[in-house]
């Protein structure tokens, strides 16, 4: 993609995420360092009344760096923020959107979501990217 | 029981020294399905012009702070019940990118304690400064949501 082809309003291509499996969990725990019981041990979600185990929220801040990483070089982004809206389930398959939001002073403020199948929108982001 | 605001505002944390390895770069990128070379391949890193691996966006969100021994001792010594938390928000302000190899230091303040929706919710927010040697390399953000579900009854 041509950053300089980014115009407000624009749609960017959506990123469908596979489903998220107890595997994809187990390995996040070890790669991001949380290893909360609430993400990879059922027993332990039992015990506290929950039906099954959650993705991390990080996981899925993770899957929008990743659809950034692959629309321009990382050293573009200035910013990047993430608020958490809905849990996210296992073997869920969420879809990473983007739309530019603004294009100012070099700048492009690109507004975020993760969704669901069913359309919850899990995760609510802002991204900052350096056009010059 | 709420936070006491200026209790953790003053709080002092131990800044925390972190070393990026590529192993652990390279099985984050396979955790989040990345899969562009440049995440696990140093010579396709370099051939971008990196110096070594670069560590991605959400990485310095918590990753490179979960790793000590009680990760989550902050939220407890301001009194927080770490079983009726969520994680609310994560930003990150970036100066300049990280790299396997390099090696950092966190620290860590809490820069904002608030309540929202009739004091049902509660956000504790954590700031943290990535440093290498003098540089603010990141800055990142963490808000903590403690439920306080005996509040709307």
């Amino acid at each position: 993609m041509n950053l300089l082809d980014l115009k407000a309003g624009a749609e960017l291509p959506p990123l469908a995420i596979g489903p998220i499996t107890r595997r994809s969990l187990a390995l996040f725990a070890g790669a991001s360092g949380d290893h909360q019981p609430v993400h990879i041990d059922l027993d332990a979600a039992h015990a506290r009344g929950r039906p099954d185990v959650i993705a991390h929220g990080m996981l899925s801040m993770a899957y929008l760096g990743r659809y950034l990483d692959n629309l321009f070089p990382q050293e573009r982004l200035k910013s990047f923020s993430a608020r958490f809206a809905a849990v996210t389930p296992v073997l869920a398959e969420p879809v990473c959107r983007g739309r530019v939001e603004t294009v100012e002073n070099g700048e492009a403020i690109l507004d975020l979501t993760v969704a669901l199948g069913d359309g919850t929108v899990t995760v609510r982001g802002r991204a900052v990217v350096d056009l010059s | 029981m709420y936070v006491d605001r200026d209790m953790a505002l003053a709080l002092a944390l131990e800044p925390i020294p972190v070393e990026v390895e590529r192993g652990r770069l390279r099985l984050y990128a396979k955790a989040i399905g990345e899969t562009n070379p440049v995440y696990t391949d140093v010579a396709a890193a370099r051939a971008q012009g990196y110096p070594d691996l670069p560590a991605p966006p959400s990485f310095l969100g918590n990753a490179v702070e979960l790793d000590i021994p009680e990760p989550l001792s902050w939220m407890s010594a301001v009194g927080i019940d770490i079983t009726s938390t969520l994680h609310g928000e994560q930003s990150m302000v970036y100066h300049k990118m990280v790299f396997a190899g390099d090696s950092l230091l966190l620290a860590r303040r809490i820069v904002d304690v608030y309540v929202k929706k009739a004091g049902t919710l509660e956000f504790v927010v954590k700031r943290t400064d990535v440093l290498r040697g003098n540089d603010l390399v990141a800055e990142a953000y963490c808000s903590i949501a403690v439920l306080h579900p005996e509040a709307g009854k």
